[in-house]
């Protein structure tokens, strides 16, 4: 198991990468908080941590710390177009149900 | 589930802790809220889920105010105090303002004011009412302060009536992120910006405004190539249009509010006759009858084609042919009219985008807008490009217009120019901000007069005066003007200054076409003009001081072809005065060039050869 990304949200992260002009990867993580108990983080990686897990999919780094990694397991992210929006989807085996706005989850 | 963006480390965003935002949509006759809440945007209604907000304000004797359909019931009751369609009177002043329902104070200066019950109330006042209870809905649905608002206004909104809209914004405690054309906000609601890149036509016809924008995609990035339209053209006309229709078929309104409620009767028959084929019509006492689809299309066709001359010259002035148009957007309730479609398919030669609600549209863009402006939505690949919608320019000697931004510009826009000094010693320069088309000053708008002063004394044409205008992203006008010598400099924010009303925009674009040729003539004739009085002055001034070298037969021929330049100056034909320059500058070349000798001579005299090699 493993963290991945689609090649259409890779594309974008390279895209949005090289236009920030600097950073190693993608981090993925966790946190508690939220309606339902946690929320998704999804930011740019400027550093990789010791203890983090490093993924690549189509040549992103995707990186994961441990603690994160146990409710984030075999999650795929995927850049979707929805109505007048757009955005970062995680699609998450691990997740249970998600409060009525969707921001936060519980496993 | 929410669509999630990338954050900067350590930033993402906790959920439900985004900073509210709306997109407002403040209209002639109906106003409304949009708001993206979980990636999504959401039209905000009232109690009842009502979405449109009439926009009317009605006010109390004891200074309260009732807004949005309750005081459009009163419409008809209490006509007076019943405030419908202010959006037409903001930023105006009293003399730009023709007939109106309503009480108007006749003072001149500043803003039109309104005469109520609850004493007088300016257009601004009245816009702040409607904006405070579109904020309440967006507050209480949201639950806590709005962070920010984009607020939409016509393209031919000039400097006064976008700054009066600001001022409506502040008075309700609202913070304005920027406004933004009514157009460009619908193209940005259907989500034209991940279209093929090419060009797209916006057909916004409300209420009570028409604009026609042409918009350019490229790389993601809206421009907008051009806008026109007319400021006094809407859904309110076809109303209007169908009660004079009326009125020939027996109707009878003698009171101001038997008239509105035939306009009431005129604007659900038109909703109604989208749906059905013959409607009958009852007010009573006023008028009752039968109307048929086929009698309204007779009715609106000659403003449906009043619609089709600003499109035609939006796309001359960009240079454009129908063919090379991709998609043409509907905006404004008017645009539900089956036969208005079919005109603009006519038209554009292809069927236009409709699935949006066109009351919504703008709302919906507005909205999508101000997420983007707060920061919500993350990395905003987006960039919104306006133009404005008439040159800007200074007044320069002889009554003409220098331009300095020419009209369709994008903004924000900055540009500079240098200027300098017409006599010797001048010290002070007036400078006057003027908006329009023409080549004189006086066929132009006035927007404001500055001076700049402390100009050190130096001969004419020697100074160096920058002045730049600059156009901000809300299409607001800053002036500044700089001597570059000494670093004085002097500025100016245009402020609303009254003198033109907004319909004389569309009449000013076509006449700067009529009267190009008579424009030519008049610069010609005026810089002939300026150039004499120039010659005349310098002549004066060096036959005063250099009245030593001056022969007697000289004098007597310079001073003939002086009285000569005198009586053509004054004359309309350019090329009369250019000869009679030319015949004072041939007398008074000798003279001239004997002062230069002796003036090298004096600057010469107690020196060595050397010094000038």
């Amino acid at each position: 198991m493993a963290v991945t990304l689609t090649e259409n949200a890779a594309q974008h992260v390279r895209r949005s990468l090289e236009k920030r002009g600097r950073g190693e990867g993608l981090r993925l993580g966790v946190r508690t908080s939220g309606c339902s108990g946690m929320a998704y983080v999804l930011e740019y990686a400027d550093q990789i941590g010791a203890e983090d897990y490093v993924y690549e999919s189509y040549g992103v780094k995707v990186l994961v710390d441990p603690k994160s990694l146990v409710y984030l397991e075999g999650t795929q992210l995927d850049y979707t177009r929805e109505g007048l929006n757009e955005g970062f989807r995680f699609n998450n085996p691990n997740q249970k149900e998600s409060c009525g706005c969707g921001e936060s989850f519980s496993v | 589930m929410a669509l999630l963006q990338i954050s900067e480390p350590g930033q993402s965003p906790l959920p439900h802790e985004r900073r509210r935002a709306a997109g407002i949509d403040l209209g002639t006759t109906n106003s409304l809220i949009a708001t993206v809440r979980d990636g999504h945007v959401q039209v905000l209604g009232d109690a009842e889920g009502r979405i449109l907000l009439p926009s009317v304000v009605r006010f109390h004797a004891d200074g309260a105010a009732t807004i949005g359909q309750a005081a459009a019931e009163a419409e008809v009751s209490d006509p007076l105090n019943t405030i419908a369609s202010v959006k037409r009177l903001m930023g105006r002043g009293r003399a730009e303002i023709g007939a109106s329902p309503y009480d108007l104070s006749s003072t001149d200066e500043g803003p039109v004011r309104l005469r109520t019950v609850a004493g007088e109330k300016t257009p601004v006042e009245v816009s702040a009412h409607i904006l405070r209870a579109l904020k309440a809905r967006a507050e209480a649905y949201l639950g806590g302060e709005l962070s920010g608002v984009v607020i939409t206004v016509p393209a031919y909104f000039d400097e006064p009536q976008r700054q009066a809209t600001k001022d409506a914004a502040r008075l309700a405690g609202l913070p304005v992120l920027r406004l933004l054309n009514e157009p460009t906000a619908a193209a940005v609601a259907y989500g034209l910006d991940r279209n093929p890149e090419g060009l797209y036509c916006v057909y916004d016809l409300g209420g009570g405004t028409f604009d026609v924008s042409l918009l350019r995609l490229s790389q993601g990035v809206f421009e907008v190539l051009a806008t026109g339209g007319d400021a006094l053209l809407g859904g309110d006309d076809m109303d209007a249009a169908l009660v004079r229709h009326w009125m020939g078929e027996g109707a009878r309104a003698t009171s101001p509010s038997e008239t509105r409620q035939l306009l009431r009767a005129a604007r659900h028959a038109r909703e109604r006759l989208s749906g059905e084929t013959e409607i009958m019509i009852d007010v009573p006492g006023v008028f009752q009858g039968l109307l048929n689809r086929a009698t309204l299309e007779g009715l609106i066709d000659p403003l449906i084609e009043r619609t089709l001359a600003p499109c035609r010259r939006v796309l001359k002035d960009a240079g454009v042919k129908v063919a090379d148009i991709h998609e043409v957007v509907l905006v404004g309730g008017a645009t539900r009219t089956p036969r208005l479609r079919e005109r603009i398919e006519g038209f554009f030669r292809k069927a236009p985008l409709h699935d949006i609600d066109p009351d919504q549209v703008v709302a919906i863009g507005a909205a999508r807008q101000a997420d983007l402006l707060i920061g919500n939505a993350g990395a905003a690949d987006m960039l919104l490009l306006d133009v404005i919608p008439l040159s800007l320019g200074l007044e320069i000697m002889g009554g003409l217009v220098e331009k300095i931004i020419p009209r369709n510009s994008p903004i924000p826009a900055s540009r500079a120019q240098e200027f300098t000094t017409y006599k010797d010693g001048q010290t002070a320069l007036a400078l006057h901000v003027v908006q329009g088309e023409r080549d004189l000053v006086s066929d132009c708008r006035s927007l404001a007069r500055f001076s700049l002063r402390g100009i050190p004394p130096m001969v004419a044409g020697a100074a160096r005066i920058r002045v730049t205008f600059r156009v901000d992203a809300d299409g607001l006008l800053s002036v500044t003007a700089r001597e570059l010598t000494q670093g004085i400099e002097s500025e100016i924010t245009v402020k609303p200054s009254f003198g033109l009303s907004d319909a004389d925009i569309e009449r000013m674009l076509g006449d700067s076409i009529i009267h190009a040729s008579d424009d030519a003539l008049m610069r010609a004739l005026r810089e002939q003009q300026v150039e004499a009085d120039r010659m005349i002055v310098a002549v004066e001034a060096a036959m005063a001081e250099g009245a030593d070298l001056l022969m007697e037969n000289e004098r007597t021929a310079i001073e003939r072809q002086m009285v000569l330049l005198q009586s053509v100056k004054g004359g309309t034909d350019p090329q009369a005065i250019r000869a009679a320059i030319v015949s004072l500058d041939q007398a008074s070349a000798d003279f001239a060039a004997r002062r230069m000798d002796a003036g090298l001579r004096k600057a010469m005299t107690g020196r060595s050869v050397t010094e000038f090699s």
